[in-house]
């Protein structure tokens, strides 16, 4: 691993002056970081350890909305009462990721920033876009089962591993993130890019950016909600598929539904055009598969992962079912 | 319930102090034979020769040299490690997985995978579980961090402990230490009654030997004691 300063701050200003350092990096949990520095893909001269700072509260918002700091572990997030019982789909998202103890370390801003688990992005022999921009991409002529058959270019297909962040983006969180020119707040549906033929650039952070707090919006009483993952095993695995569904219903209509897949996007996979074919139709198995094969229309299935077209499919037809199901 | 005098289980009787490392007629003890192994990258095959090293030549090989450059002073740190404060000096980039073996001679935490996904190096941090290979040891002062030689108190062993004794939670060991160390976190937190909640609640630890239906009773016995 090579050598690298560390710098322990205690507030938030403290975080920003050391941050904009050239090839400086934050670590809070450390879970995804450290994990590639041992595989010489991250390569930080700085570490700012950000542990101390106070971000690890959930808070009430007046209106119902929802306050999390960007330090608040996973574990802690996913029991919390307030989110089993209004925001279901994130704790179920969070419990179905990683293991205990990754859970107790994770962050949520961590979580949001995760890396890809592509094979050839992890080992340094390969060459890959993402990790050296213009080195080109071994994975598409490579073994390409767990890659992104959404979002993906001719650069890159690398698949974003998380879970927590498919709940926030059928959740419509919004991202608040603290920089040099001070605050500001981005909807996470605009947080994430596409790779296009820039795969480096992942999101809207701007070196010595600091994601502060996640908003979770109020939602609608009786709205439902519920997460499902698939994967090729019972537990601790990413997904091949997953499916975040937040519903409102009228008797046995939909009134208003939002819809993000995960295990299959080159970012959390919002599917606005799966939400506009359910609103207003009737909660049935046939409008459910209509969604689905509409939420899928522009996949791009690869050689190896041509069967995540219907499992993504069958996964939300599945979500819909459950959670318009739910009295 | 009250908690039991070693020893715990009928018939199982503490193992004496382990003797100082003894070299033996060719000057190896298993310890440096261990590291000159993975020191020197020499494949089991040539064994035998190994008998011809010096203890003495082993202790001055150089260490594996890293494939990145550059090294950065290492940095005073106070770490609490069961109870008892240690004063070090480290590199910031030395995991607290690392420092707890290598340094603080902590034997129990393994190292499986260092990546994070197999749990051997499952230790307590201010009473929580954690992966050591995934955090850096500086990043730990003023934490209560505990390992597996901390759990057992006044000589009493922890009833998770206890449990895996009795149910033969393990074949070779290698895990067993992180198996214990999750499942005595696992007791504070929420987890289904059931075994198959058992098993997603303790899904961050492997064992390659499969020893799972007996660490599934082993964990099962302690909830229902503690």
């Amino acid at each position: 691993m090579q050598a690298f300063q560390y710098k322990k701050v205690r507030d938030i200003e403290g975080a920003l002056g050391i941050s904009s350092a050239p090839h400086a990096k934050f670590v809070a949990g450390g879970t995804t970081l450290i994990d590639l520095m041992k595989l010489n893909v991250e390569r930080p001269t700085t570490l700012v350890d950000i542990n101390s700072l106070s971000l690890d509260k959930i808070e009430k918002l007046p209106a119902g909305a929802i306050r999390i700091g960007a330090m608040v572990r996973n574990s802690d997030l996913a029991h919390d009462s307030d989110v089993q019982q209004q925001y279901p789909v994130l704790s179920q998202a969070l419990l179905s990721d990683a293991s205990p103890q990754l859970r107790n370390m994770a962050t949520t801003g961590g979580n949001l920033l995760q890396r890809t688990r592509c094979y050839y992005f992890r080992d340094t022999a390969y060459a890959c876009n993402k990790r050296n921009p213009g080195a080109g991409c071994a994975a598409i002529d490579g073994f390409n089962r767990i890659h992104a058959i959404l979002g993906t270019s001719d650069h890159c297909i690398a698949t974003h591993p998380s879970d927590m962040a498919v709940a926030m983006m059928a959740l419509e969180a919004t991202v608040h993130i603290r920089g040099a020119k001070g605050e500001r707040a981005v909807p996470l549906n605009d947080f994430y890019f596409v790779p296009g033929s820039t795969p480096n650039r992942e999101n809207v952070l701007q070196p010595g950016d600091l994601i502060t707090h996640v908003t979770l919006p109020a939602l609608a009483p009786g709205t439902r909600s519920y997460y499902l993952k698939r994967r090729d095993r019972a537990s601790y695995e990413f997904a091949l598929a997953s499916a975040a569904v937040v519903a409102q219903m009228q008797g046995r209509t939909v009134q208003r539904i939002r819809i993000a897949l995960g295990g299959v996007g080159t970012k959390p996979w919002r599917s606005t055009e799966a939400e506009q074919a359910l609103e207003g139709r009737e909660a049935s198995e046939s409008n459910f598969r209509a969604a689905a094969e509409t939420a899928l229309q522009g996949a791009k299935p690869l050689h190896d992962n041509a069967f995540k077209v219907e499992l993504a499919k069958r996964t939300l037809t599945r979500a819909l079912k459950v959670v318009t199901q739910a009295a | 319930m009250p908690k039991k005098k070693v020893p715990a289980v009928p018939g199982f009787e503490p193992l004496p102090e382990p003797p100082k490392s003894q070299p033996n007629a060719n000057g190896v003890t298993r310890r440096s034979f261990l590291t000159c192994l993975s020191a020197g990258g020499i494949a089991v095959s040539t064994a035998p020769l190994l008998h011809s090293i010096s203890a003495a030549q082993v202790e001055t090989s150089p260490a594996p040299s890293s494939t990145t450059a550059g090294s950065v002073p290492p940095v005073p740190v106070v770490l609490n490690v069961n109870g008892r404060d240690y004063r070090l000096k480290l590199e910031p980039r030395v995991t607290l997985l690392d420092t707890l073996r290598e340094r603080l001679h902590l034997f129990g935490t393994k190292k499986g995978c260092d990546h994070g996904q197999c749990g051997a190096c499952t230790v307590h941090i201010n009473g929580r579980r954690v992966n050591s290979c995934l955090t850096f040891a500086v990043m730990h002062e003023g934490d209560r961090i505990t390992t597996i030689e901390g759990l057992a108190s006044n000589g009493e062993l922890h009833p998770v402990q206890a449990a895996f004794l009795e149910h033969d939670g393990f074949q070779c060991g290698y895990c067993t230490s992180g198996q214990i160390m999750s499942a005595a976190a696992l007791l504070k937190e929420p987890c289904g009654e059931d075994d198959d909640s058992v098993r997603e609640c303790m899904s961050g630890n492997i064992c390659r030997c499969g020893a799972y239906p007996n660490i599934i009773a082993a964990v099962q016995q302690a909830r229902k004691r503690s």
